[in-house]
């Protein structure tokens, strides 16, 4: 008896799951390459942060209740981010440089982080300090910074023909 | 306030870049791995219920034997008798 209610529950989990990664999937993989600065062909860090983010939902899955299981993904894939980066961080700075690279390649990774919550996901600032654990003047501050640097780095990225799109570059 | 506007629409459309192809066994992964960290969780959960279970008999068993609550007998006062 408690076998097959168990049995069910794992079903529905599973039915559940998919059809979310199928819906969200894209969405978050490119949430992760921005922050990981991987070129949109090759991220294979970007993937293995979503990958641990999308495990975690699915332990959780069933305590879920009114939340957005999109908006949980998020905030466990930033806080992943966030960690490895740190983690990166102290061992050493290699990884932010390399040959070909996303966008925000150019940024570190708070700003990263501050870019993508607040003008790609469009999280407002006080969410976004929330979820980052800093001071609203502060996620302002990288956020203002950020946005100059972009643009102020525009010219070199030119240079630089292995960047996918082309659409930006073009403007 | 529309010059930051604009430079943030920018930017918007520069991160709007092309996305990368999600694998076909995603959550395929994500699922195998959720699975397996729920398992762990369950079990540790179970094991700390044991470990609470066995300390709580432990510890009945130990003051039923000992009995901490009963004052022992004075040792420093000679007991007075033969008045």
């Amino acid at each position: 008896m408690r076998e097959s209610r168990e049995s069910t529950l794992a079903g529905r989990r599973a039915r559940e799951f998919e059809a979310f990664v199928a819906g969200a999937g894209g969405r978050l993989l490119h949430v992760a390459t921005l922050l990981t600065a991987e070129p949109a062909g090759r991220c294979p860090r970007a993937q293995r942060l979503l990958v641990g983010a999308l495990a975690h939902m699915y332990a959780e899955w069933d305590r879920l209740r009114d939340e957005d299981p999109y908006d949980r993904t998020r905030q466990e894939l930033v806080t992943r981010f966030a960690r490895s980066a740190w983690r990166l961080h102290r061992r050493s700075r290699t990884w932010e440089t390399g040959p070909e690279c996303g966008v925000l390649a150019r940024l570190g990774p708070q700003e990263r982080l501050v870019v993508v919550l607040r003008l790609y996901e469009s999280v407002p600032e006080e969410q976004t300090a929330a979820l980052l654990g800093l001071p609203v003047e502060r996620v302002r501050a990288l956020g203002t910074r950020a946005v100059s640097l972009l643009r102020s780095t525009r010219p070199p990225r030119l240079r630089a023909p292995s960047w996918t799109g082309g659409r930006t570059e073009a403007r | 306030m529309s010059r930051p506007g604009r430079k943030e629409e920018e930017i918007r459309r520069m991160l709007d870049a092309p996305h990368p192809l999600v694998p076909a066994d995603l959550h395929i992964r994500a699922a195998r791995r959720g699975a397996r960290l729920r398992r762990r969780r369950r079990a540790l959960h179970h094991v700390g219920c044991v470990l609470l279970l066995v300390a709580a008999i432990a510890f009945a068993v130990w003051a039923v034997a000992v009995e901490p609550w009963v004052v022992p007998p004075s040792e420093t006062t000679p007991e007075i008798d033969g008045w």
